[in-house]
């Protein structure tokens, strides 16, 4: 049930400040795409849009298009919650909620949104840490504060209660920049067999990262400080790390800027 | 050139002995010259140690590991100042009330004891406090935090930091001030509506409402600290997964929150349970035994600064029992909370 994303003139904007300028790309449904970019040219932002977190923050707004097979999730008629309960967002630091458990923070989406039941959330909660690649190593623990799980475990553990809700669509943002290398192995492995059920976008700063996990992938960039950020090109990742055609990418993934 | 890492250091025992030494002189000197008695000992002695200290170790040690000395005993020196009132204080309440703690005490209340008896207890003012306080915290909490959300969480603009300025005002108010407030306001003109008889009626509600003047922007503020304290990526991590607001501040937010949050609704218990001026303006002080708080009141606040005042040799026990009882009820109020606190989070 993984869903297709059209982006038409996504601009995004924090106050007066204009971070992304008219982005327009199609995401294909079960694919992986990795947006790429140096720092502050709007890949967050433009992440950010798609469930609609980029709201979140004082003054900031998007204008344009933005499609989740055809529904309009930025129509006055549509349901916040409902939009982020279908597009799961996971975040560059691990936060797991600290006055929880393990078990009751993966349920938590679920819990909070009225799913009563033991056997349910229990059930789904096995599910989810098996999604996540967790279960075997907390199965005995699941009374435990989800704050004593090492880094890579914890981002696992917000992956599993990401997945738990059942969305269509994840969305990471930098998910592995605060991870050690043995960790980012595990999430990147976990990334390639999600792509079996969801579509999933990935922000992130590593380019072998994009590389190894992405199908296609975006390219945004900035003229200069201050400038709103742009898409530059959008292709598939062999395409984009061999033979891009814009020089700007050139130039960027060969080291040359950025 | 070779740095040297290791140095010569002073010998564990070298601070106690010198210590020993700075005290022995310091005694001989007050008391064999007549300079003065224990405290100039305690000063003379303080002072030649930190000297001692000091030019033991230049000498031995050199000058960083000198300095390191003195500031660390510098430091020592502040928190043994800082504990002494406190210890102090204590002792003082412990063992002055411990006399007249018996079941008269808690089992009694002032009526028709006149400063010839030797009996009279303050049940009537314990009743008062509890039931007083109760009150207070009943109406200040949920208000308070509710405020403090509504700072946080949801205010923009104008009106929020408005909110917070009268806030940071009210934390200023002096206490007679509230009961005058309280006095002028509900005793005279909102209670003569409720009696029979139109009269304005003093009462232990009243008091209430007057602590509760004093406790709100305590637990505002506080609670409004620890709210800030709560990373966004929680609030965001929730909203993330589809749930609402109004379900992240009450799930998320305030049980991150929490101990926090009962730390600062203790200090404001702790705060209202010693006011006496409002209580004496408000509540009618009744030496009898009252429960129905709608009726004049006493507290042990007031109970100890009445008894204190009296001119009875039987009042003064009274008033260090009224006062030990007084601190016992705030520190087991603060321990309960504090255990509670600490089991709703969970353990690593």
């Amino acid at each position: 049930m993984a869903k297709r994303i059209e982006a038409s003139g996504v601009t995004a904007y924090y106050g007066a400040f204009k971070a992304i300028d008219s982005v327009s790309m199609t995401i294909e449904p079960k694919s992986v795409t990795a947006l790429i970019g140096p720092s502050g040219c709007g890949k967050s932002t433009f992440l950010r849009s798609i469930n609609r977190m980029h709201e979140v923050l004082p003054g900031a707004r998007v204008e344009g298009r933005l499609t989740v097979d055809h529904q309009d999730i930025y129509e006055r008629d549509v349901d916040v919650t409902a939009v982020r309960r279908m597009i799961g967002m996971v975040f560059q630091r691990p936060n797991p909620f600290p006055t929880m458990s393990i078990f009751d923070n993966v349920v938590a989406g679920l819990r909070l949104n009225g799913v009563r039941g033991k056997a349910a959330l229990e059930e789904a909660a096995e599910k989810a840490l098996r999604g996540a690649n967790l279960w075997n190593e907390v199965k005995d623990r699941l009374k435990k504060p989800g704050g004593g799980l090492s880094g890579g475990q914890q981002q696992r553990l917000c992956i599993a209660r990401t997945i738990a809700v059942e969305p269509q669509i994840v969305l990471m943002d930098e998910p592995c920049s605060a991870l050690d290398p043995i960790s980012t192995l595990a999430i990147e492995d976990l990334i390639s067999q999600l792509k079996d059920k969801y579509t999933i976008v990935i922000v992130t700063h590593n380019m072998q990262q994009a590389a190894r996990v992405s199908d296609r992938t975006a390219f945004f960039s900035i003229e200069k400080t201050g400038d709103p950020g742009r898409l530059v090109e959008y292709d598939d990742t062999q395409k984009i790390f061999t033979n891009p055609a814009e020089r700007k990418t050139e130039d960027y993934i060969t080291g040359r800027f950025g | 050139m070779m740095v040297s890492l290791t140095a010569r250091r002073l010998p564990r025992f070298a601070p106690l002995a010198i210590g020993a030494g700075a005290v022995a002189v310091a005694a001989g000197l007050s008391f064999g010259l007549g300079l003065g008695g224990p405290v100039m000992t305690g000063i003379l002695a303080a002072l030649l140690f930190v000297a001692a200290l000091f030019g033991t170790a230049w000498r031995v040690e050199g000058s960083r590991a000198a300095r390191n000395r003195v500031a660390s005993a510098l430091i020592y020196g502040a928190f043994v100042l800082a504990v002494i009132p406190l210890v102090s204080v204590m002792f003082t309440v412990v063992d002055k009330g411990w006399a007249r703690l018996d079941g008269t005490f808690f089992g009694t209340s002032m009526n028709n004891i006149s400063a010839f008896d030797a009996h009279g207890g303050a049940y009537h003012a314990i009743i008062g406090t509890l039931e007083q306080v109760g009150i207070a915290v009943l109406i200040t909490v949920p208000l308070g935090i509710l405020g403090a959300v509504y700072i946080v969480e949801y205010g923009r603009g104008k009106l929020a930091s408005w909110i917070r300025f009268f806030v940071d005002v009210m934390t200023g108010i002096p206490s007679i001030v509230a009961g005058l407030f309280i006095l002028a306001f509900w005793v005279m003109v909102v209670s003569p509506m409720f009696s029979a008889d139109g009269a304005p009626t003093l009462s232990g509600f009243a008091a209430s409402l007057a602590l509760s003047v004093l406790m709100l922007p305590t637990v505002v503020r506080s609670t409004e600290e620890m709210l800030r304290l709560v990373p966004n990526e929680l609030r965001e991590g929730s909203y993330a997964l589809g749930i609402p607001k109004w379900k992240t501040i009450t799930k998320i937010v305030l049980p991150t929150a929490g101990p926090g949050i009962v730390t600062g609704v203790m200090l404001a218990i702790a705060r209202a349970a010693g006011e006496t001026a409002p209580v004496m303006l408000v509540a009618g002080v009744n030496s009898a035994i009252a429960f129905n708080p709608f009726e004049s009141q006493s507290s042990l606040s007031y109970y100890v600064f009445d008894q204190a005042t009296d001119s009875s040799k039987y009042a003064e026990p009274r008033a260090w029992a009224g006062a030990l009882t007084l601190v016992a009820i705030v520190l087991t109020l603060t321990v309960v909370a504090k255990l509670l606190a600490r089991r709703s989070k969970l353990s690593r």
